[in-house]
């Protein structure tokens, strides 16, 4: 809800007894999420329509959720697992890998689809009005389930190598959000930016590859020199895959990494819902 | 006074021409600027490539009216829409708006073509600012006037034009705000169905809601609106009764106007045999040319300039059309037989065509006056579009359409002779 705008009372609709005033406005805004939560249920309907759309005319549907990290997980097994000290000693590297790939997908899944989203959805923007932070939201919303059908492949690999979590794995939720506060954190950034300038449709994959090596994904953060480790936690993904790996199989909870990982991560998305702010009132003219 | 739901003062807005013609920027020239800004100091904002595509436009709906925006292309009516339904901001100035807010810019609005019909209901409806709850209720109905049955289930983009229209017009029509906007959105679709949003329209209207209302169709403004803003070059012209307003729009365009004359026959279109004075159109009663009710006989007065050499005979012919391009009737002056059997000796002639009362449809017509002769066949003089007139069908009960008041086709209106009577008392055996 921007300042400018009174709601008076709550009944039947998001809008009844509003008085909505329309003038220019510059510089930085409020960042309206009270607006995105009266919306939620649109926000609902986009993640929903996401979703069909994406599996609609697919032969294996949502199978591809699994399909990809499974996959990655093979070619990274056949190649660097067989490397020594890639992996954290005393576990296999498949499952190791694995329980990366999980949270990496959906960051990077979520990242790629959010960046994308205003551009995508042009010809409702230039014809209705709604917070369009929902778009963004709402795409990386859409890519939770596929998450969570990756978890399921994940609790089978689990079983496969015998690993049993501990009560850790109440922690997972958690780390679920921090990944998911990251992706909207450069999704939303990179969405906004995506309006005005089309190079980010070329930069994405390039900085989804980039990142991913800048993250313990396929190799754990113990080679990391521990002199570098505040400096590598502010990727918030290393947080998030240490933790992930923590929380499910086991091992030292990374302290050194979670923390700084989740500020970094809710710095991130602050100052990139703040720069959407200040930029939303141009999309309609520039998309 | 009335509670006001819209009030607008000097809105107005800018754009760059530049971003107009090339909408991305590149990063690398936005980077180079932001190096090269302090070198370059001040003043580097305004580059002359601005356009305005509004400029200060104020007035104050009260609650429960229609107006129509009327104006040619890019006289700022779309842009005028897009700031009122927060789609863009405006550059310069203020409005308010009381009350929950819909907006229909187009027809299926969120449609996404792999969904099917059902599904695209619920998320237009959602996108539009209705609630889930609310779209299951009026799911039924929607459907029904759709009037999509067995094709709910098919994706959007295995579906006609036409049924795309019908839905996505559906999903509006049971929008309920309470102010709400409407652009164009009844240029598309067929006639047929054209009428029946009218219909739908004329009831939200009715039912106390505040409507902006956004279209080229003379007819349907008149009808819906009590009251027209036009706009030109993106400033106000005229703001007032909507008949007013409709007759100053008419008025300023070529080929728009009821009545034509060329006073230096030099310049006038024709040649020797025949050349034009004046076209003009007469309704009955002597009223506004350019609005005619429906009731009213109407004549059509055309003078020419002859010199009739020889045993040339010219004939006056009239091509009536209406506003999509279809000939109605031609008609020529072969009609009146005196005439027409009579001497001709040069001079000025006058020629008037009677058109009845109630007898063409409502809507715009145009007039294409021509004078030719026969035997061989000649065409003397041609003005296309000479005048035009819009026909208004008010429906106060006595006209055609009696107490109707929904969509009524044709493309004239003539009031027929009917003879009912009852043949017998006796019911049909068997019921």
């Amino acid at each position: 809800m921007s300042p400018s705008e009174n709601p008076k009372t709550g009944s039947g609709s998001a809008w009844d007894g509003q008085v909505v005033v329309l003038e220019p406005r510059h510089g930085w805004r409020q960042l309206g999420l009270r607006e995105v939560w009266a919306h939620r249920e649109l926000l609902y309907f986009f993640i929903w329509r996401d979703l069909k759309v994406r599996y609609k005319q697919t032969a294996f549907g949502a199978a591809w959720a699994v399909l990809q990290p499974v996959l990655l997980m093979l070619v990274f097994s056949a190649s660097l697992g067989r490397l020594p000290g890639v992996g954290p000693a005393g576990l296999p590297y498949p499952l190791f890998v694995f329980a990366g790939l999980v949270p990496w997908t959906l960051f990077a899944s979520s990242l790629a689809g959010a960046s994308n989203s205003l551009v995508s959805g042009e010809a409702i923007i230039t014809k209705v009005y709604f917070p369009r932070l929902l778009l963004p939201f709402a795409s990386v919303g859409s890519f939770l389930l596929d998450f969570v059908i990756s978890l399921a492949a994940l609790a089978v690999v689990m079983l496969y190598f015998g690993a049993v979590p501990s009560l850790a794995i109440l922690w997972l939720p958690l780390l679920t959000l921090m990944a998911l506060v990251t992706a909207l954190g450069v999704g939303t950034f990179l969405s906004a930016v995506n309006v005005r300038y089309r190079d980010v449709k070329y930069v994405v994959p390039f900085l989804v590859q980039l990142w991913m090596f800048a993250s313990p994904v396929v190799y754990t953060s113990t080679l990391i020199p521990a002199q570098w480790h505040v400096l590598y936690a502010l990727n918030p993904m290393s947080g998030v895959l240490e933790g992930f790996r923590w929380a499910l199989i086991g091992g030292p909870r990374p302290d050194d990494l979670i923390f700084v990982s989740a500020a970094a991560s809710v710095i991130f998305l602050l100052g990139s819902l703040m720069y959407f702010r200040r930029v939303e009132r141009t999309f309609a003219d520039v998309i | 006074m009335a509670e006001i739901a819209i009030s607008a003062s000097g809105l107005a807005k800018k754009y760059r021409i530049g971003l107009r013609r090339d909408p991305y920027g590149r990063l690398t020239e936005t980077l180079w600027n932001a190096i090269t800004k302090p070198l370059r100091g001040s003043g580097t904002k305004d580059r002359g490539d601005d356009f305005w595509a509004l400029r200060d436009v104020s007035f104050e709906v009260p609650r429960g009216s229609v107006v129509g925006i009327i104006g040619r292309n890019g006289a700022g009516k779309s842009t005028l829409l897009k700031i009122l339904s927060r789609i863009t901001e405006p550059t310069l100035g203020r409005a308010e708006l009381h009350g929950r807010v819909g907006s229909l810019l187009e027809v299926g609005t969120g449609f996404h073509q792999e969904l099917t019909g059902r599904e695209n209901i619920l998320l237009s409806g959602a996108i539009l600012g209705m609630r889930r709850s609310e779209i299951l209720r009026k799911f039924d109905e929607i459907v029904a006037f759709a009037d999509i049955g067995q094709f709910l289930d098919t994706p959007v983009k295995r579906y006609s034009s036409g049924m795309k229209v019908r839905l996505g017009f559906a999903v509006a029509a049971f929008l309920e705000p309470e102010i709400l906007f409407i652009d164009e959105v009844l240029a598309v679709g067929d006639a047929e169905f054209q009428k029946k949003c009218l219909g739908k329209m004329s009831e939200i209207g009715k039912g106390g809601r505040t409507v902006i209302f956004v279209s080229h169709s003379m007819p349907a403004i008149q009808r819906l609106c009590d009251r027209a803003i036009l706009l030109d070059h993106g400033r106000t012209v005229v703001d007032g009764p909507t008949h007013e307003v409709v007759r100053r729009y008419l008025e300023s365009g070529p080929g728009q106007t009821g009545s034509r004359e060329w006073p230096d026959p030099a310049s006038a279109p024709g040649d020797d045999v025949a050349r034009l004075k004046s076209v003009r159109v007469l309704p009955a009663g002597g009223g506004p040319a350019e609005e005619i009710d429906i009731r009213l006989p109407i004549d059509i007065e055309v003078e020419y300039w002859t010199k009739a050499p020889g045993n040339l005979r010219p004939s006056v012919n009239l091509h009536f059309y209406n506003d999509e391009g279809v000939c109605l009737f031609i008609n020529n002056d072969w009609n009146d037989r005196d005439w027409w059997n009579a001497s001709r000796r040069p001079g000025l002639v006058r020629a008037v065509c009677h058109i009845p009362g109630n007898f063409l449809a409502e809507g715009r017509v145009v007039v294409t006056a021509v004078v030719s002769t026969y035997n061989p066949t000649m065409v003397h003089a041609t003005e296309p579009e000479a005048v035009a007139f819009v026909v208004v069908d008010r429906s106060e009960g006595d006209g055609v359409r009696g107490v109707f008041t929904n969509e009524f086709p044709g493309v004239v209106r003539p009031m027929l002779g009917w003879q009912v009577a009852q043949v017998s008392d006796t019911v049909a055996p068997g019921d």
